[in-house]
């Protein structure tokens, strides 16, 4: 049916997950060859083969490893040649998530294999991050993304919707969470330290390092085929906010409630939640605008605050929330990733494992 | 194998930006100590302007004055500046809504300290000296007695005395260091002992070189580390003509495809030592290394007679 699409849905799911252990620095490996184990072991989990794969599409940015064209070089990890069908995009690699998506819900492919890389430790992720915000107004001031960060925290605290006690408890809450996940960089309980940029202190700031994560999809039939319990997509929906800071709400999400509607998040609750908050400020302004209450479990790998791969952080989510539906500790699932200068592009995930005899 | 190498990067690049008609209305306003703003057809003032309304996306064009004075909407405490920003001592950054806009514009504030700095605070303008049509013309805001005015904006045709600014030079400049990881440390290695090493891939028995670590066709890990050349052949050549910047090297001369013996992959060199129009396809060459010994400064001659088109077709 390639190329021809019938109108009648195809159910797409996430069959396989893979990432590295997110580390500080890996000075000892090029990008490729940090990719190239993640890549081999959720090909592995599967048995297909890149030849079996029927599109390819990654995540990164070439701003932080300061190298032009950088995916080309980690295209090699995949094995390109003859040629296959693969496109990028230049965010984080849960947009890539949502092209596959597209791809397969078109009837184009059967199978993709998503997949996304950040090494942040060559240069300074603070200040690289200021070369994506407005050229005109706002990066010849370098406002880092530490700064942003705490811009929306102090607005949120003033709003009276969060403290820093509160804020102080989402980072242990986080962090000890992630004592149970093997791939965390900041496991277990560790000071709140100084102020980086007042009302933010260390604790609410994620760690700086390097990563990959990959995912396979898979449609209908084929998805059955290669895991035993498919994290489905139920829905998936991506929005964007206007990119002026002073034009925003900083204490609202509108665009991580409309990709949430759009998705589907509100028609059933969610047992479950990976939400992709690099700062702990930004969980406060994620739970009102997804209206989740305690009954959610929010981030139980320790989410951005644990690992934040940038470019592969929001992929790390779908990933996490994937793997609990496969193993059966989640039924329901939304999965958040975020780009941009204070929550300024939202996506939203539902996945769905199917009832159990 | 050798330890990773690492060295500086600098990545630096001056952007060139045209301003559209609001855009340069602001920035030529900013050079005059007068701030501008639009006003969508809803009747809110956005300041700093767009050319776009972000809720409706319509075209707005209507100009206003708006004060250089305001009130601090969110702000943050930055103990330690980094470069490049307005200050250099400590300092808040903040959101300020200035008397008569609708929007806030993203600022510095020189204060004290903490304490000094909260949500509502009044403040004011601080120009730069020397202003030139950019954003830092505002050098930053200090805070200031005066109360919240009741500011009436009013229309603003957008003209200022001399030529106004149409462009901005934006300046990025990110520090580095470059990591290249254990397949090109190794290549590196080899290269500061005037030799050649590739890696085979385990699965096709393909050399590449230099080595990347990965097989692009087979896609896994190569590490069989290999010795190729000196020697090689010309695969395909072109004649450059245009000087580069910062380049010694002196006009037209020979960039070359040139295969290694024992590689199954092209690499790029220049080819001196013989006129740049008599390099043709099958020319054997050599390295000639730099001074300093760390890589082939370029590839000349060897005297042997010309490979034969079938021993390096399938390298083209
Ligand atoms: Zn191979």
């Amino acid at each position: 049916m390639t190329g021809e699409f019938t109108g009648a849905p195809r159910n797409v799911a996430v069959v396989a997950c893979a990432q590295s252990d997110h580390r500080r620095r890996t000075d000892e490996l090029s990008e490729v060859e940090m990719l190239m184990p993640v890549l081999h072991e959720v090909l592995e989990r599967t048995g297909l083969t890149t030849a079996d794969i029927g599109f390819t599409c990654s995540g990164s940015s070439d701003y932080l490893a300061g190298r032009a064209f950088s995916f080309t070089m980690a295209l090699d990890g995949v094995g390109a040649w003859p040629p296959i069908s693969e496109s990028h995009v230049e965010t984080d690699g849960a947009w890539a998530l949502y092209e596959a998506w597209v791809k397969l819900l078109t009837g184009d492919a059967d199978t993709a294999l998503v997949y996304a890389y950040g090494k942040s430790s060559p240069g300074s992720v603070r200040d690289v991050l200021t070369r994506q915000l407005d050229p005109y107004y706002v990066a010849p001031l370098w406002p880092d993304s530490v700064a942003l960060a705490a811009l929306q925290a102090q607005a949120l605290i003033d709003a009276g919707h969060t403290d820093e006690p509160a804020l102080a408890a989402v980072a242990a809450r986080s962090r000890d969470a992630a004592d149970g996940n093997a791939h965390a960089q900041l496991p277990g309980a560790r000071p709140q330290g100084e102020y980086v940029v007042r009302p933010l202190r260390t604790g609410d700031c994620p760690p700086i390092g390097d990563g990959a994560v990959a995912v396979v999809l898979a449609a209908g039939d084929r998805a059955r085929a290669l895991c035993p319990r498919p994290a489905w997509i139920r829905g998936m929906d991506h929005r964007v906010e206007a990119h002026s800071l002073g034009v925003r709400d900083l204490t609202e999400s509108p665009s991580t409630r409309l990709a949430a509607e759009r998705a589907g998040a509100f028609a059933r609750p969610v047992d479950t939640a990976e939400l992709h908050a690099p700062f702990t400020s930004q969980e406060v302004v994620l739970r009102k605008a997804l209206r989740l209450d305690d009954s959610v479990l929010v981030n139980p790998s320790g989410g951005a605050l644990a690992a934040n791969p940038v470019m592969a952080a929001g992929l790390v989510r779908v990933a996490e929330a994937a793997g609990r539906i496969h193993r059966g500790a989640s039924d329901r699932a939304l999965a958040h990733a975020t780009s941009g200068p204070c929550l300024q592009q939202n996506l939203v995930a539902v996945l769905e494992g199917e009832a159990r005899a | 194998m050798p330890d990773a190498l690492s060295a500086p990067m600098v990545v630096e690049f001056p952007f060139t930006r045209s301003l559209g008609p609001v855009q340069s209305a602001f920035l030529t306003g900013l050079r005059a100590r007068t701030v501008l703003g639009v006003r969508t057809t809803a009747g809110r003032v956005l300041v700093p302007p767009v050319e776009y309304d972000p809720e409706t996306a319509e075209e707005i064009r209507d100009l206003v004055e708006v004060a250089a004075t305001g009130t601090v909407t969110t702000w943050a405490w930055n103990p330690a500046p980094r470069r490049g920003q307005p200050l250099d001592t400590p300092f808040a950054w903040v959101l300020v809504r200035l008397d008569g806009a609708d929007t806030a514009l993203l600022h510095a504030l020189d204060a004290a300290g903490p304490d000094a700095v909260r949500t509502g605070l009044r403040v004011r303008v601080r120009w730069a000296a020397e202003r030139t049509g950019a954003i830092t013309d505002i050098a930053c805001f200090e805070p200031c007695e005066e109360g919240p005015t009741d500011h009436q904006v009013t229309a603003h045709g957008g003209a200022f005395a001399g030529d106004a600014v149409t462009g901005i030079v934006a300046p990025a400049r990110l520090d580095y260091t470059y990591t290249p990881g254990r397949a090109q440390t190794g290549y590196l290695a080899a290269l500061a002992e005037r030799r050649t090493v590739g890696e085979r891939c385990p699965r096709c028995s393909k050399v590449y070189v230099p080595p990347r670590g990965a097989c692009p066709t087979c896609g896994v890990a190569t590490a069989e580390q290999v010795e190729v050349g000196p020697r090689g052949t010309v695969t395909t050549f072109c004649v450059v003509n245009i000087k580069a910047k910062n380049l010694e090297i002196e006009v037209p001369y020979v960039y070359a495809h040139i295969a290694l013996d024992g590689a199954d992959l092209a690499l790029h060199g220049r080819i001196g030592g013989i006129p740049y129009d008599q390099v043709r396809m099958g020319l054997r060459v050599e390295p000639v290394w730099s001074e300093d010994g760390r890589h082939p400064d370029h590839y000349r001659p060897t005297g042997e007679p010309d490979a034969d088109y079938d021993t390096y077709k399938e390298l083209l």
